[in-house]
């Protein structure tokens, strides 16, 4: 009787703890600032290229998924601390941030960075390159050794250009495409820059699991076009 | 919200404006006023405690308990706040973590650290991350509150400590005389007569508290600034109904606004409050209140 009660017991604990070991719920985190990436829509809601990519992604892994906003500036160390569990937020996938945290597969192929700016004969090797902290463009300009101006928001970087702050923004085209295409003022340079290995989702290094999960279901949507459809419908960029 | 808003690109100008300024991201904006308040409302009373236990420690004539109250308000007071609200608020949220994973999940053997990352089994989660979006804003805030409290509790625990002792000596002496305890001295003569002392450094701290709120979105929860910044933002035709250029300087006029009334309401019950601590003290004030009164 003892025996058969114990079973019981270390039964039910093994159960609880497969359980616990998978998400039940993946919480999502985005930036919400982005267009046509990720942006907070008139509902407050998160909308956008990934909105729709992520719960296509959560239906196809047959996962529970909840979105969750987070600054860009501390996104990486809060999905590494787990306050959620995936970064989507069109996030380019880079050795240094591989070395911090995973990548899915990437779901855009490289986008080239534009430089968008007041007039079309800015010389960007000896002006001032306005950026977002903590983007391939950051560290781009970085490395060249030109002046760089970081900004919080990807907002901010186009105001520093309208206000004479900086020169030129460098950002994804995609972004920089509808800003421009709205606003009289701003032009594109000739000059664009290919950076980065394409987009991915993040994970952290010890979520194996959830990151297969995801692998698995990008490539569905990579084969059966519907990825391709998506990134077309948004605006992203060249299709797979 | 109103009937008209169905196609807003039609609508005259204050039409358009009363249906742009009712979107439920609007909404989110007005309730994040809200949210800043009751934090506020939550936090004072709880820095005013930590300030009162720190100084009162800090005084204290057991040794290392003055030197636990005084490590306190150095370290605090000395460390910036966007570092603390950075570090301590991961470590903190680490820390609570790790404990119920020690206590829910003892047969775990993974280690917690794995390289980067900080991995508890998922029934010591906080909140549990299955828990509504809403479970986790409160828990972000409880910790917001928490962190805030320690840190101007640091503030006000320099502030008592100093009021405590500008107290004078003749009153305490009295009390003294009469065959008061220790305790009975500190209760009924040293605290209602700190007060006076206390308060125009506390009125500072309150001031510089209702701005600091918007250190909130460093925890996750959407305060005030963030919605206006938000809202703000260039916002073109493809994403929105209600497209327009960048209009921050308005939202931040209509923060400046907000926040001048509410420090300029805080002053006007600050000043009451002065006025009736200072009633029957042994200072100028009161005094010249005792004069006046004649």
């Amino acid at each position: 009787m003892k025996n058969i009660l114990l079973t019981t017991v270390a039964v039910t604990l093994t159960a609880t703890l497969a359980m616990a070991d998978g998400h039940s719920v993946v919480r999502m985190g985005t930036e919400g600032a982005y267009p046509p990436w990720n942006f907070i829509n008139d509902a407050g809601e998160v909308d956008g290229f990934e909105r729709e990519l992520g719960d296509e992604l959560c239906a196809r892994a047959e996962l529970t998924c909840e979105w969750v906003t987070n600054e860009w500036d501390s996104i990486i160390p809060n999905l590494v601390s787990g306050n959620y569990d995936t970064i989507i937020a069109g996030m380019s996938i880079t050795a240094e941030r591989d070395e911090v945290i995973d990548f899915t597969q990437g779901y855009t192929l490289p986008d080239p960075s534009a430089y968008a700016a007041t007039s079309a004969d800015v010389d960007v090797e000896g002006g001032t390159i306005a950026t977002q902290t903590n983007t391939i463009h950051a560290s781009f300009v970085a490395e060249q050794g030109w002046d760089l101006l970081e900004f919080a928001t990807p907002e901010e970087t186009i105001a520093a250009v309208k206000n004479g702050e900086a020169d030129a923004v460098l950002a994804d085209k995609s972004y920089l495409a509808d800003v421009v295409g709205q606003d009289s003022e701003l032009v594109f340079l000739e000059r664009e820059e290919l950076l980065g290995g394409g987009v991915g989702m993040g994970v952290r290094e010890s979520d194996t699991e959830l990151k297969a999960k995801f692998d698995a279901a990008i490539d569905s949507m990579k084969a059966d076009g519907s990825l391709n459809a998506l990134i077309t419908k948004w605006e992203i960029g060249d299709t797979f | 919200m109103f009937s008209f808003c169905t196609d807003p690109s039609t609508l005259p100008d204050w039409q358009w404006m009363a249906c742009y300024l009712t979107t439920t991201k609007h909404m989110s904006l007005y309730t994040s006023v809200f949210t800043v308040l009751f934090l506020l409302a939550v936090t004072a009373p709880a820095a005013l405690a930590f300030g009162f236990a720190g100084a009162s420690a800090a005084r204290s004539q057991i040794a290392p308990l003055a030197w636990v109250g005084k490590g306190y308000i150095a370290i605090v007071r000395g460390v910036p706040d966007i570092a603390f609200f950075l570090f301590f608020v991961i470590a903190l949220d680490q820390g609570i973590e790790y404990l119920r994973h020690s206590a829910l999940c003892p047969d775990w053997s993974e280690p917690v650290r794995q390289g980067n990352d900080f991995v508890v089994c998922q029934a010591a989660k906080m909140p549990l991350g299955n828990a509504p979006q809403w479970m986790h804003e409160a828990y972000g805030f409880t910790l917001a509150v928490v962190t805030f409290a320690i840190v101007f509790g640091a503030f006000a625990a320099n502030v008592l400590y100093g009021a405590m002792r500008a107290v004078p000596r003749a009153q305490l002496e009295t009390a003294e005389a009469y065959g008061m305890s220790p305790r009975q001295i500190f209760w009924r003569v040293l605290v209602p007569q700190m007060w006076v002392y206390a308060l125009p450094g506390l009125s500072n701290l309150w001031m510089v508290l209702i701005k600091a709120t918007p250190l909130l979105f460093l925890l996750g929860v959407e305060d005030l600034v963030y919605w206006a910044r938000e809202l703000g933002g260039i916002k073109t035709p493809r994403f929105t109904d209600y497209p327009h250029g960048d209009w921050r300087m308005w939202y931040f006029l209509a923060l400046l606004v907000f926040y001048l009334a509410f420090t300029r309401v805080s002053e006007l019950a600050l000043d009451r409050l002065m006025l009736r601590l200072t009633h029957g003290q042994a200072t100028t004030a009161g005094e010249a209140q005792r004069k006046a009164a004649a």
